[in-house]
């Protein structure tokens, strides 16, 4: 039974998350306000920010001088190609922790995740010796491998879950039914764990999309993707206010919106298996 | 058709024996009934025959043939599961035709094979909708169309009706032995329900901690039990077993006597009692009688329905033709 919430507690509890939601909001809101002021008018007090003229300037200068759509396309490459060879490898990896486990996994397991602990930097140096090495360093590719490693405990563990949520006996059926292990893959796990993948899938190109460390370390222009285009207007002298959230803006713009329409299926994908 | 043999079969996991060594022959079109308590090891020994666990030692031979190294999509076996296992993104039709399309078998004849089966099994007006959509009784039947359609050399059955209402169950229980009949095909069934067993089975093997007691028609087990456990497993009630002076006077250990071969009297009989609980089922009625020799009140069935007061006084006869005796580690004395 539903617990009896009287209507007074109703109307303060709205009001405590409304007030909570758009403090979160708040710092995105006034980055597209400010993007739409020159950038004089971006640094007086709010309430004359808010009661300035309209324009959008900024974003014609900022696209003149940084070229948007090529950082949007190296953004793109990035996350969906780090995301899909991550997938590649961890399904199956995945597959044979949940269903063929060793003694070992559970070990193994929780030291993919370790490395998640270690931070960043520590890694930085030998990895960019690495890349100069390989001669991948500025180029998609070379982030493409670098994101995938960075996340790929992640999508293991993630996947990892939902494939233990599925029924054994109806893998078991399956290869009685003549499937082998390709088929059991292809026709009958994969569609059942599709919700988690499709939540794996979309947290991890968050995940990559707004990735900053790697991204402004291994990259300089060729394959500098949006993280490093509104790192370039962020200057200690000059007035980059305005044009800084035009360009931030512009980045958060699409992830923003995918995440908008795939909320549904992320929190389902993220909640599977919580009720049964 | 087919025969399947098993020779030393033992299933270990990891230092933990759940089957020692075992010898099994199942003849061509047999159905075949492996009952036992729960953790017996009988679903195990199904899965063992099935491919889904390995053997620890031992081979088993499916028409002759070495089966033991052989993957489970291989052994031309269909298995019917206690969950069903439907695909739960299929529909019904996809469910059914899933093992042929496995098998590379033409759309046309998928579609055939598939409309056939659902007719049989009263799933035509059903076959685009998904697993979720349906009944419990029509899930299970769902399970049997797909086992039946690729036309196996025998039918691996675990638990099937342990999931359904009792009604559904004795009306699963009697399409699944027409489906016998009518197919002839090798059929082995779990189960830990001594009256599936008895009413399903042409031969019942009962299993007691991975090790096999007895195999047997059911009729053969139900009257020459050859130990206690069996004796006690087969029937519904279970044979009354009495051990102590009663026991020692037909010189055995312990005597077994089914309810139904015990007379009851209010006026004179061998032992003397007074009435428990009675369960009325109309046809008959069991009557629990509290004797003084025994901890264990004995059950004793009366045709028709006969009424007794509870606490009243009454004599039980058994009838000695049909005593069993038991010696001391609870085998039959011939």
């Amino acid at each position: 039974m539903a617990r009896a919430i009287s209507k007074k507690n109703k109307i303060i509890n709205s009001l405590i998350a409304w007030t909570i939601g758009l403090i979160i909001f708040f710092p995105i809101l006034w980055i597209i306000i400010l993007s739409f002021k020159t950038e004089g008018d971006a640094i007086r007090s709010p309430i004359a920010v808010i009661f300035s003229n309209w324009t959008f300037e900024n974003y014609f200068v900022v696209q003149d001088r940084s070229d948007y759509f090529k950082h949007f396309y190296n953004s793109v490459f990035i996350a969906f190609g780090s995301t899909f060879l991550g997938i590649l490898i961890a399904v199956p990896a995945s597959w044979s922790m949940a269903f063929v486990p060793s003694k070992r996994t559970r070990g193994i397991l929780l030291w993919m995740l370790s490395t998640k602990m270690l931070p960043a930097v520590g890694v930085l140096y030998p990895i960019y010796i690495l890349f100069i090495a390989l001669g991948i360093l500025d180029s998609r590719v070379g982030l493409v491998v670098v994101l995938m490693l960075m996340n790929l405990p992640i999508i293991v563990w993630m996947l990892y879950t939902y494939f233990r949520e599925i029924p054994e006996e109806i893998l078991e059926a399956s290869r009685i039914d003549g499937a082998g292990l390709r088929e059991e893959i292809l026709f009958v796990l994969t569609p059942m764990a599709l919700p988690g993948i499709a939540s794996t899938v979309l947290l991890n190109i968050i995940l990559a999309w707004n990735e900053a460390f790697w991204t402004l370390n291994l990259t300089a222009a060729k394959a500098a993707p949006l993280t490093a285009f509104i790192a370039s207007y962020s200057s200690p002298e000059g007035l980059f206010y305005a044009k800084l959230s035009a360009a931030s803006v512009m980045a958060i713009a699409p992830i923003l919106i995918m995440g908008w329409f795939s909320q549904k299926q992320l929190v389902r994908g993220l909640t599977f298996g919580a009720v049964k | 058709m087919s025969w399947i043999q098993l020779k030393n079969v033992s299933k270990k996991f990891d230092d933990l024996e759940i089957i020692p060594p075992l010898n099994l022959e199942i003849k061509d079109g047999e159905f075949v009934v492996f009952v036992g308590p729960s953790g017996c090891g009988k679903s195990t020994l199904l899965r063992l025959i099935a491919g889904l666990e390995d053997v620890s030692s031992g081979q088993i031979f499916i028409n002759g043939e070495d089966a033991t190294e052989v993957s489970p999509a291989k052994r031309k076996l269909a298995m019917v599961f206690q969950s069903y296992a439907l695909y739960p993104h299929m529909t019904v039709r996809k469910n059914i035709s899933f093992p042929l399309r496995m098998a590379g078998v033409s759309n046309a004849e998928q579609v055939k094979k598939v409309d056939d089966a659902a007719k049989v099994l009263n799933l035509s007006e059903y076959l685009d909708r998904k697993p979720g959509q349906l009944s419990g009784g029509q899930r299970q039947r769902v399970a049997i169309g797909r086992a039946i359609v690729r036309e196996p050399q025998a039918f691996l059955f675990d638990e099937p009706l342990s999931n359904l209402d009792a009604a559904l169950r004795v009306g699963m229980r009697v399409e699944i032995s027409e489906l016998h009949k009518r197919l002839a095909t090798t059929m082995i069934y779990v189960t830990h329900d001594q009256v599936e067993a008895m009413t399903m089975a042409d031969k019942i093997v009962v299993l007691q901690n991975g090790k096999i007691e007895q195999v047997g028609s059911p009729l053969d087990l139900y009257r020459s039990p050859i130990n206690t456990f069996v004796a006690s497993f087969i029937g519904s009630p279970k044979m009354n077993i009495i051990e102590g002076v009663q026991a020692s006077k037909h010189r055995s250990e312990s005597i077994g006597i089914r309810p139904e071969h015990i007379s009851i009297s209010d006026t004179n009989g061998t032992w003397e009692g007074t009435i428990g609980v009675s369960e009325q089922l109309g046809s008959d009625t069991f009557f629990h009688v509290k004797c003084q020799f025994q901890d264990q009140s004995i059950t004793v069935r009366a045709v028709g329905g006969l009424e007794l007061a509870y606490g009243q006084t009454v004599f039980l006869t058994p009838d000695q033709k049909h005593l069993h005796r038991f010696d001391k580690s609870g085998l039959r004395i011939k």
